[in-house]
């Protein structure tokens, strides 16, 4: 179809999705008077139930563990879909192929190389990052943080490495076969510690190990150790993906 | 005005899906898939917001004082990483597709040939 008349259909829902948000805003209550018990509830029982601080966290790893392990399975299948949809398409010699490709394209590669800018600033931040990095997910429990934030945090730095050198670097440094089976670890960790607590008679994902002190950086029994594993499977599986696209250059050097 | 935050969650929508129907580049398109998700993550906020809460962390914070509402912001997070999924793979296919096509623009592609 045309451009016009996909603009037009798109005019003409845009003004009925208006008509209909308006007209359904009718009992709705204001921004800002929040009614509802869960809230309230969480905010009075948490910190005593679980001794920790971060009620966010606590949600996400204990009280609703099971979505969390959800949420991991879809990233896990993102970033097989990645690996899969980018797969090279080609015969079995090209991996001598490409080794022998790379090493003669380092001189006629049409990317440049980065500013030395760039690298001075990676080379002194890539450590902190990484400290950053497992800060908020060890802290998840205590601060606003947790395994999901952290893990992104951890990926990025190691992508600074790609930014401040070139493919063949970040591939000696961070090894793919390493990545890709710490990713299942974390992975099977996570439902690894949902079955403890079924050898002990309760419900999966139960949180069933000491709780600690509130304030500690080890406490709320699972949740700290939740957090970690999400950490990391994060971490490497978003290094996975990075991979995935990367793997791109060397199709771009051989052709 | 008090369900602005609301009408600005549309706005957000209704913007994110003008750039998806007028995009003239795979990439462009799916940066404005993100912001239409985002006008998602606007709407579960401002559904559990609180006027004069305190983020709910009770780190140095004495227990009892109002927070928001902490179970909305949990069901924020995980979407937060199904956007980063959909990104990532819709990203995949526009590689694929600018590799087999040596074109990025969504209008300029022919259709598929049995």
């Amino acid at each position: 179809m045309t451009r016009s008349v996909r603009l037009t259909m798109f005019f003409a829902g845009a003004i009925l999705l208006t008509i209909f948000f308006v007209a359904s805003l009718g009992n709705v209550p204001a921004v800002g008077d929040y009614p509802g018990p869960y809230g309230n509830v969480l905010s009075a029982v948490v910190v005593y139930e679980r001794h920790v601080t971060n009620i966010v966290t606590a949600v996400n790893f204990d009280y609703r563990a099971v979505d969390t392990m959800v949420e991991e399975s879809i990233l896990f299948l993102s970033v097989a879909g990645s690996a899969v949809l980018l797969r090279q398409m080609r015969s079995e010699e090209k991996k001598e192929n490409d080794d022998r490709k790379l090493k003669d394209s380092e001189e006629k590669t049409s990317i440049p190389s980065s500013s030395d800018a760039t690298r001075g600033f990676a080379l002194l931040i890539v450590g902190p990052m990484v400290l950053f990095g497992l800060y908020i997910v060890t802290h998840g429990q205590l601060t606003p943080g947790g395994g999901f934030q952290g893990g992104v945090i951890i990926a990025t730095a190691f992508l600074l490495l790609y930014l401040a050198g070139d493919f063949t670097r970040f591939r000696e440094i961070v090894s793919h076969t390493f990545v890709a089976i710490i990713e299942g670890i974390a992975l099977f960790t996570y439902v690894f510690i949902g079955f403890l607590g079924m050898f002990e008679e309760k419900a999966f994902l139960q949180n069933v190990l000491p709780f600690g002190r509130t304030g500690d950086v080890v406490s709320g029994g699972t949740i700290w150790v939740l957090s970690c594993a999400t950490g990391i499977a994060v971490a490497t599986g978003v290094l996975e993906v990075i991979y995935a696209f990367l793997e791109q250059v060397l199709e771009e050097w051989s052709r | 005005m008090q369900h602005l935050a609301y009408f600005v969650a549309l706005w957000v929508l209704l913007a994110g899906l003008y750039g998806v129907v007028t995009s003239r580049n795979y990439v462009h398109l799916v940066a404005c898939v993100a912001v239409l998700q985002s006008a998602t993550y606007i709407i579960l906020l401002a559904a559990g917001f609180r006027t004069g809460g305190v983020p709910p962390i009770f780190y140095g914070v004495p227990v009892g004082t109002r927070t928001v509402d902490p179970v909305v912001q949990a069901l924020m997070l995980t979407d937060i990483v199904v956007e980063a999924t959909v990104a990532a793979l819709l990203l995949s296919i526009a590689v694929q597709l600018h590799k087999a096509s040596g074109t990025a623009n969504p209008s300029e592609l022919e259709a598929l040939e049995g």
